[in-house]
């Protein structure tokens, strides 16, 4: 439905975006992740029309949207600390787009009574944006949004001032509602754990390139690149020497990898151990390691060895043992 | 040998220790009790004394209320005229500041401010050598159609009072228009547009309702500086167009009836009382504004061609409005464009020094008794003894405001309400109170500093309050603990910011006094005139000469005037108030 071409542009000389391609089918919610500054905010204010690209296409079902403005294009979204109209009441808010369109005065209270059903604010209808808290700002955002019945769902960070517990509750109310209708959606975020949640597909983005695109199940399975597995936090990431026969010379010692893209003999890889791949051993065999540091988490016992290496343990050992144990190492692309 | 000297040293330290100390101790009363009893007696006492005056019945005849009654209703008239007109005028530049960034920005912002601080006789000067019947543009007009009068009535017109106030007041609307638009989040029309609100609807939904609050401030503020209007209205308007103001200085020094200036006066006080209570109630409704966001995220330069057009279009007429007026009047002054009487065509031009050398001769028969360089030196001294008061009573009562106990925040208002109150009430109120003993002061030269004083110390005090509310107390006992002694500390803590907020509030005095007309107008004698009354006699008499010194010696006002209003913008603390 919503196709984006090579999309380029620049701030104040710097570039923001450099050829970012992508589409969003119907009723899929597209996740952009990317640290802040990777450009996604704007790549969101470009799909709505509030800025414009300097080179490449964005198409809505093949027509192309560089004439349509703002106002005509349709596509709810919902900003960052969702920019609520301060001088308006919860309902005047939600009604908002539905004056636009001049739709009767009784359809909108009908609609807007409605909606804030959907989003939990019935009895919210004549208070103060600034009356509220955060968790109900963000439901007036939704049902603002929601109310011109927009083709397109837009997420610029919805849930970004909110605490965890709050998070997780508004996440799961977002995700029936994205998934209970048939509007395609994009959420932006820097949280990958509100990215996997809620996107049928994740899009990541650096430095305003796209450095991997899938599934949250393939992107979490086989990340694309180095950058990728740190941002993701997938686990230990060490430089290698690739000596072929499915085996790297690392600063850990010779490791086995049993997956990879074939390299040519002595080329410089990288692998990525993740902490539940690294298997401690009773007898002694295996590599081995010392241990420098051990730190509580809510996943179990933190173990930094002395080469840097981390894992996870139920029981903490002392700093200074020295562990044996064996891992499994992934290639990456 | 030593010992004596050092037992000076440890006296002198004794004392500064002491004096330093005190200082953090504010809540004192002989902070405030010296400058409250000056504002007590050189405010509050005439104050109090034209409204006793007013209230004699013998005064209140139905003529006199009628005259009154006209007066008012002219007054009301040309301020809400005055103020519309300067919010279509300031409304557009205020946007244009508040979201654009092009090259010489702070330049032309600065040149739309300087006219808001300008003595009023520069300003009717100003536009007297522009448009006036000897300004360029008539005699321009003379010279190439051949024509023996001026085409352009401006000079004793309605516009031109209305076109004055908008230049002096453009600049409240920049500012107080432009901050709010500047930290209205910008994300708030974008989600109208999305919403699918056109630009104008977006405008006209969202930007304006968020706006309305500091519109009607900045309108406010705007109103009660035109009511008050009176240099501009006395030398622009001419004798068809009185208001409050203007009929009170008549009617106290030409028509000697004082008890109708009193009421005349009281009238104004009533009114400006009104509005000032109704400005302060509608600010602070203003800051309660919803997130506010930091400027710079909404400005940006001109990209589309609809943008450049409004921003070189409008940089164009701003830098021409606020330009012109202050550059023909010193150009005007040295420039000989008289046209001999009887030959139409024969206008002698030249550059001349004349109009300047002129000031310094004592002509037999001349408007003053001294050469009117002499006004020159009048003014500077009263400037500086100016200063020397407002600094005197400013400081303890500023250093009393900054740390405010219950007392003090009663007290603020007091302090500072004489920033509301007119000059020429002010003068009018002196002539009445201190004309017989004890206070038998009309004939003595400290009059006029006491009342310029009076009219600036409220702004100074409002500029050395937020300075000494600055410093940051943590910081002096910071210094302390690291071991410097309390004259050190001050030093380095108290004192970088006490010189800063020092020198504004001296230049503000000195400027202040030396642009002061209106009750300078009224309380002046024959003998010792100032700068502005100089300028306002020669603009009243006939003859290319006096005409040419009144240019010059307006050009000299309006030169120190601009020196003293840049530093005061240089000096001014970041982030401090500004009205």
């Amino acid at each position: 439905m919503l196709e984006l071409i090579d999309i380029h542009k620049t701030y104040e000389g710097k570039p923001l975006l450099s050829g970012v391609s992508f589409s969003v089918e119907a009723g899929e919610t597209v996740c952009l992740l990317g640290a802040s500054g990777s450009g996604k905010s704007t790549l969101l204010r470009i799909i709505a029309g509030l800025e414009s690209p300097e080179s490449g296409q964005v198409l809505w079902d093949g027509a192309d949207l560089v004439s349509v403005p703002v106002h005509q294009r349709n596509f709810g979204l919902v900003f960052q600390d969702y920019a609520l109209f301060p001088h308006l009441t919860v309902a005047e808010n939600v009604a908002f787009g539905l004056k636009m369109q001049n739709l009767p005065q009784d359809e909108i209270k009908l609609r807007v009574t409605g909606l804030l059903e959907q989003v939990n604010l019935s009895g919210f209808a004549n208070r103060h944006v600034t009356d509220l808290s955060g968790g109900e700002q963000q439901r007036v955002a939704l049902a603002r949004a929601l109310a011109p019945r927009p083709r397109l769902l837009m997420f610029d960070e919805p849930l970004g001032a909110l605490d965890r517990a709050l998070k997780d509750h508004l996440l799961e109310e977002l995700r029936n509602i994205l998934h209970g209708s048939e509007v395609p959606a994009i959420y932006v975020t820097h949280d990958q754990e509100e990215a996997f949640a809620i996107a049928d597909r994740i899009v990541l983005l650096h430095d305003g390139q796209i450095v991997q695109a899938g599934s949250p199940a393939e992107v979490f399975a086989r990340p694309a690149s180095v950058w990728v597995a740190n941002f993701l936090g997938l686990g230990n990431v060490i430089e290698g020497k690739w000596l072929g026969g499915e085996r790297v010379e690392t600063s850990l010692g010779v490791l086995g990898v049993d997956w990879g893209t074939e390299a040519s003999r002595g080329e410089s890889v990288a692998l990525l151990i993740r902490p539940e791949c690294v298997k401690l051993t009773e007898d002694g065999t295996g590599l081995k390691g010392r241990v420098a540091d051990v730190l509580f988490q809510k996943n179990g016992f933190r173990v930094t060895l002395e080469s840097g290496l981390y894992f996870y343990a139920p029981t903490p050992p002392q700093v200074g043992t020295e562990l044996s144990f064996t891992l499994e190492a992934e290639c990456l692309g | 040998m030593t010992l004596p000297i050092n037992r000076e040293e440890t006296k002198l330290r004794r004392f500064f220790l002491r004096f330093f100390a005190s200082s953090r101790l504010n809540s004192r009363p002989f902070l405030w009790l010296f400058p409250l009893g000056f504002i007590g007696l050189f405010f509050f006492y005439p104050l109090s004394r034209i409204l006793t005056y007013s209230f004699d019945l013998s005064v209140l005849t139905p003529e006199n209320l009628r005259l009154t009654s006209s007066v008012l209703l002219f007054t009301l008239y040309q301020a809400f005229l005055s103020t519309l007109l300067t919010l279509i005028a300031g409304l557009p530049a205020a946007y244009l500041f508040a979201r654009f960034d092009f090259p010489g920005k702070a330049l032309l912002r600065a040149l739309t401010a300087v006219p808001f601080m300008l003595p009023t006789v520069v300003v009717a000067a100003g536009f007297n050598a522009l448009l006036g019947p000897r300004g360029w543009l008539n005699l321009g007009l003379m010279n190439v159609f051949g024509l023996e009068v001026p085409l352009i009535q401006f000079v004793g017109t309605l516009g031109a009072i209305l076109l004055a106030h908008i230049f002096y007041n453009t600049t409240i609307v920049i500012r107080v228009v432009g901050s709010a638009l500047s930290q209205l989040d910008p994300r708030l029309e974008g989600a109208a547009r999305t919403l699918g609100a056109n630009s104008r609807r977006a405008w006209w939904h969202v930007t304006l309702p968020l706006l309305r609050p500091s519109l009607l401030a900045a309108g406010l503020l705007v109103f009660l500086f035109d009511f008050t209007s009176f240099g501009v209205i006395l030398l622009l308007g001419g004798p068809g167009f009185a208001t409050l103001e203007v009929e009170t200085y008549i009617q106290a020094l030409q028509m000697l009836n004082l008890p109708l200036a009193g009421l005349l006066s009281a009238v104004q006080l009533l009114c400006t009382l009104f509005f000032s209570v109704l400005y302060t109630r509608v600010v602070a409704k203003t800051h309660v504004q919803a997130s506010p966001r930091a400027a710079q995220y909404n400005i940006c330069r001109a990209r589309v061609w609809r943008e450049k057009v409004f921003v070189a279009g409008l940089g164009f007429l701003l830098i021409t409005f606020f330009v012109l007026p202050m550059l023909a009047l010193p150009l005007r002054s040295v420039s000989r464009l008289e046209a001999a009487r009887g030959q139409r065509t024969d206008v002698q031009y030249g550059l001349t020094t004349d109009y300047y050398s002129e000031l310094f001769v004592n002509r037999r028969g001349s408007l003053f008794y001294v050469p009117p360089i002499q006004a020159a030196l009048n003014s500077l001294g009263y400037a500086g003894l100016t200063v020397l008061f407002s600094l005197l009573m400013g400081f303890p009562a500023a250093s009393a405001l900054a740390r405010p106990g219950k007392l003090e925040r009663w007290l603020d208002p007091l302090l500072v309400l004489p920033l509301g109150a007119s000059a020429v009430t002010l003068g009018l109120g002196f002539i009445i109170s201190f004309n017989r003993p004890p206070l038998r002061l009309l004939a003595s030269p400290w009059l006029i500093p006491l009342a310029h004083t009076m009219v600036a110390l409220p702004f100074v005090i409002r500029t050395l309050q937020p300075a000494l509310a600055s410093i940051p107390e943590r910081l002096r006992d910071a210094a302390s603990a690291l071991g410097a002694s309390p004259f050190r500390a001050w030093l380095t803590v108290d004192w970088p910011i006490i010189w800063r907020a020092s020198l504004a509030a001296v230049t503000f005095a000195f400027t202040v006094s030396l642009g002061e007309f209106g009750a300078t107008a009224l309380l002046t004698r024959p003998e010792y005139p100032t700068i502005p009354i100089a300028i306002y006699r020669f603009l009243s008499q006939p003859g290319g000469l006096n005409y040419g010194q009144a240019m010059a010696m307006a050009s000299m006002l309006m030169v120190l005037a601009t020196v003293g209003i840049l530093l005061i913008e240089r000096l001014r603390l970041p982030g401090a108030r500004e009205f």
